[in-house]
């Protein structure tokens, strides 16, 4: 999957769970800050990430995902190791 | 209006809401009410293939269809129908436009929305994705989905009641509990308005099966529609419903400030237990018949002035009879003159809704003056001699009385008595 291919099906996700408009789900936006995610939804986004994704993103990573960029770079580098 | 002479609180309904097997708001209900319609129908998810009930008195109106798609997945059915019915209470009430609402300050607003159950489905659906996917895979969201204040809370979140927001459990009797303890934190001057209710969403293969096996469901094969047939020598058992009622109460003294519509009066309310059975009624009827009389004093009300009394009436064998004892031994002579009205025939029981759905009902037969239809009531049960509106049924004129009983497991008793106002 391309970088792009990844953040638009992330993007769907965050749409599913949170509401959020796909289309605003782009790299260099905070998840809190400008996408109004909380925590609870922030977890629920990650399970769903790693179903669909097919990688392992523990408890202890999700705080240094704060932009959808972050959380992108690190799918794409859990792929990679996988 | 009733002479109340209590110099006390006097407690007023100004919002009606709810969501059930008739219809997905109260108007729609009380049309189809009057009608005599049916709101059993066939149960077709797989998941319920294996049972001895595949019947239910399922929503009319699916509340993912009316509610946000982002907030209705962050709540149990449950707190989707109560939030739904509440919604509509509170907009029928004038209270959600400011001008009409005047000082009212959320730390005077309550709520008291009660639950049978709680969150039954969302515990029971995080438990087979467990299963299925392992415990990653459950909600983080599943305790605030499940708990049963959930729908309390909820609805608190969505009017900014800052007051008490409470929760009565008492199985059946819930929503008309809620309703008791609603007036009283009026009364006690904590609240000046509440919002009350009870709602439940139990229509899982899990509960059916339990209901079931205890011999509490009908097992009736025919017509789903003819299946709950309450004070019917044909009757074998309740048919389980879902969805919600609710109620704004206010303090008379505030509604007239504010100029708001009046439906009727919460007179008085009583609540008792039989200490007899966890789940078996007293077949006397005697913890229910000191929850009508508790009522009626508390309300200062004259048993001839009751007209009309919305039974619990579930069509299980023991209970309709217990309840038509209890209100020969209330209402004495009298009892032969009120007209009763038996709604689960038409709703199923909607278990922690049943009270708050039925308290709606009882408020537009009074305000109506015009009691609803007992379908299904072909042949009356010797040992009930009451009687029984099998179709619409005028009320009289002047000051009259609704009785809302509730009767719940674990030997749960609650009478309301709503009082006319005009």
């Amino acid at each position: 999957m391309s970088t792009e291919e990844i953040r638009a099906a992330l993007a769907d996700i965050v749409n599913e769970v949170a509401g959020v408009d796909a289309d605003d789900v782009q790299l260099e936006k905070s998840f809190v800050d400008d996408l109004d995610v909380d925590s609870l939804s922030m977890v629920e986004v990650v399970v769903e990430a790693e179903e669909k994704f097919g990688v392992t993103i523990p408890d202890d990573q999700v705080k240094n995902l704060k932009t959808v960029g972050d959380a992108v770079s690190y799918i794409e580098r859990a792929r990679a190791a996988a | 209006m009733s002479a109340q002479p209590k110099s006390r609180t006097r407690v007023v309904v100004t919002g009606l809401g709810t969501t059930n097997p008739l219809g997905g708001d109260a108007a729609t209900t009380w049309e189809r009410m009057l009608a005599g319609e049916s709101g059993v129908r066939p149960i077709e998810d797989p998941a319920f293939a294996d049972l001895p009930v595949r019947i239910a008195g399922t929503a009319a109106v699916e509340p993912t269809d009316v509610l946000d798609r982002v907030r209705a997945r962050r709540l149990d059915r449950s707190s989707q129908f109560a939030l739904t019915a509440a919604i509509e209470a509170w907009h029928d009430s004038g209270l959600d436009v400011p001008q009409q609402a005047g000082e009212l300050d959320g730390d005077r607003i309550g709520v008291a929305m009660a639950s049978g159950i709680g969150g039954v489905q969302t515990l029971l659906s995080n438990y087979d994705a467990m299963l299925a996917k392992g415990p990653r895979r459950v909600s983080p969201l599943a305790v605030p989905m499940l708990m049963a204040n959930a729908p309390a809370a909820t609805i608190s979140l969505e009017i900014g009641a800052r007051a008490a927001v409470n929760t009565p459990v008492s199985a059946c009797a819930s929503g008309n509990e809620a309703i008791a303890l609603a007036a009283d934190q009026i009364r006690l001057g904590r609240a000046d308005v509440v919002l009350a209710g009870g709602t439940e969403a139990a229509i899982h293969p899990l509960p059916v099966a339990a209901f079931a096996n205890m011999m509490a469901l009908s097992k009736n094969t025919g017509d789903p529609t003819t299946v709950s047939r309450p004070w019917d020598t044909a009757r074998d058992g309740f048919v389980l419903g879902e969805g919600a009622g609710a109620l704004v109460l206010e303090s008379l003294e505030h509604a007239r400030a504010r100029g708001a519509r009046i439906y009727a009066e919460v007179l008085g309310a009583g609540i008792t237990a039989d200490a007899h059975d966890i789940a078996q009624p007293d077949p006397q009827g005697r913890g229910g018949a000191r929850a009508i009389l508790r009522a009626l004093a508390d309300g200062d009300i004259d048993p001839a002035s009751v007209a009309h009394v919305n039974a619990h009436a579930t069509s299980t064998p023991q209970g309709d009879v217990a309840e038509a004892l209890m209100l020969h031994a209330t209402l004495g002579a009298h009892a032969g003159d009120v007209v009763v009205s038996g709604t689960k025939s038409m709703t199923g029981h909607l278990l922690g809704g049943a009270g708050a759905l039925e308290a709606v009902a009882t408020v537009l037969a009074i305000q109506n003056r015009l009691a609803p239809p007992t379908i299904n009531l072909d042949n009356l049960d010797p040992a009930v001699e009451l009687d029984i509106a099998t179709k619409p049924r005028d009320l009289p004129l002047g000051d009259i009385v609704g009785l809302n009983n509730s009767f719940g497991f674990g030997g749960a008793n609650v009478a309301v008595a709503f009082g006319s106002v005009d």
